[in-house]
C-alpha cells in the first residue's frame, strides 16, 4: 500500500516536472522561467527523498543536500540578474 | 523610492557559507567508501565561493581570498601527477595505490591510502580551474 503510494507521487512529481519544463521552454518572460526553475530544483529533491524511501537506502541522501546548495546558489544568482541586470558585481553596493 | 537591499540574503549567506563548506569536506573525506570524492568536494568548495562572490562583490572577496587560483589549479594536477610517478619509480604500474592501518592517538585504529594525496591533487584542480572560469566570466567590463 505504502509503496503504491510512492510510487504515484513519483508519478505525479513527473508529471509536474514536465509542465515546469513546458513554462521553462515557453514562459514569456525571465521570472517565470526562474520559477520555474527553482521550482524543478525542490520537486528533483522530492523526487530523490521519495525515491531513497521506496529503495529503502540512505545513499541518496548527499545528492539532496548537494540539490538544495546549487538550486540555491542559481537561484540567487538569477534573481540577481533580474533585479540588477549583472551577476557578480565588481563592488559592493552600499 | 527605496533602494534595493540585500540584508536578508547577507544573513542567510553567512550561515549558509560556512554549511556549504562543512558538506564540501564532508564530501571529500567520505570519497574513499562512500559517494563523494576529490571533484564533487572541490565543485561544492567552489559553490560556497561563488555565493561569497554573489553576495559581497567580487573585489571584497578578492582582498580576503588573496589566492592566484589559475597557480591552484596548476598545484593540483602537478600533486596528482605526481602521486602517480610515485608507483612507477617503485616499479609498480602508473597510479598504483598502497594503504595501511596506522594507530592514532586519538582516533584508534585509522585506515591511511596514498589515494588521499591523488584525491587532494583532483580536488585543488578542479576548485583552480572553475574559479578560474568564473572569475574571468564575471570580471569582464
Amino acid at each position: 500500500m505504502v509503496k503504491w503510494l510512492l510510487f504515484l507521487s513519483l508519478c505525479f512529481l513527473a508529471l509536474s516536472i514536465l509542465a515546469m519544463i513546458y513554462r521553462l521552454v515557453k514562459g514569456p518572460t525571465a521570472p517565470e522561467r526562474v520559477q520555474a526553475l527553482d521550482a524543478m530544483g525542490t520537486y528533483l529533491i522530492a523526487g530523490i527523498a521519495i525515491l531513497s524511501v521506496l529503495l529503502r537506502s540512505t545513499a541518496f541522501f548527499e545528492v539532496v543536500l548537494l540539490l538544495g546548495i546549487l538550486s540555491f546558489v542559481g537561484t540567487i544568482a538569477l534573481s540577481r540578474y533580474i533585479e540588477r541586470g549583472v551577476v557578480i558585481e565588481r563592488k559592493q553596493s552600499d | 523610492m527605496k533602494e534595493p537591499n540585500d540584508v536578508i540574503l547577507r544573513t542567510v549567506s553567512k550561515v549558509a557559507v560556512v554549511i556549504i563548506l562543512t558538506f564540501a569536506i564532508n564530501l571529500f573525506i567520505s570519497g574513499h567508501h562512500q559517494p563523494g570524492g576529490g571533484f564533487i568536494g572541490g565543485l561544492a568548495f567552489v559553490a560556497a565561493i561563488v555565493l561569497l562572490f554573489l553576495v559581497y562583490g567580487i573585489e571584497k572577496v578578492r582582498k580576503n581570498i588573496p589566492v592566484d587560483f589559475k597557480k591552484v589549479a596548476g598545484t593540483g594536477v602537478l600533486i596528482a601527477v605526481f602521486t602517480g610517478v610515485g608507483g612507477m619509480i617503485n616499479g609498480k604500474p602508473f597510479l598504483y595505490q598502497v594503504f595501511g592501518h596506522v594507530n592514532l592517538p586519538f582516533f584508534g585504529e585509522t585506515e591511511m591510502a596514498t589515494a588521499v594525496l591523488f584525491d587532494v591533487g583532483v580536488a585543488l584542480a578542479v576548485i583552480g580551474t572553475s574559479m578560474t572560469i568564473i572569475m574571468s566570466i564575471g570580471d569582464d567590463r
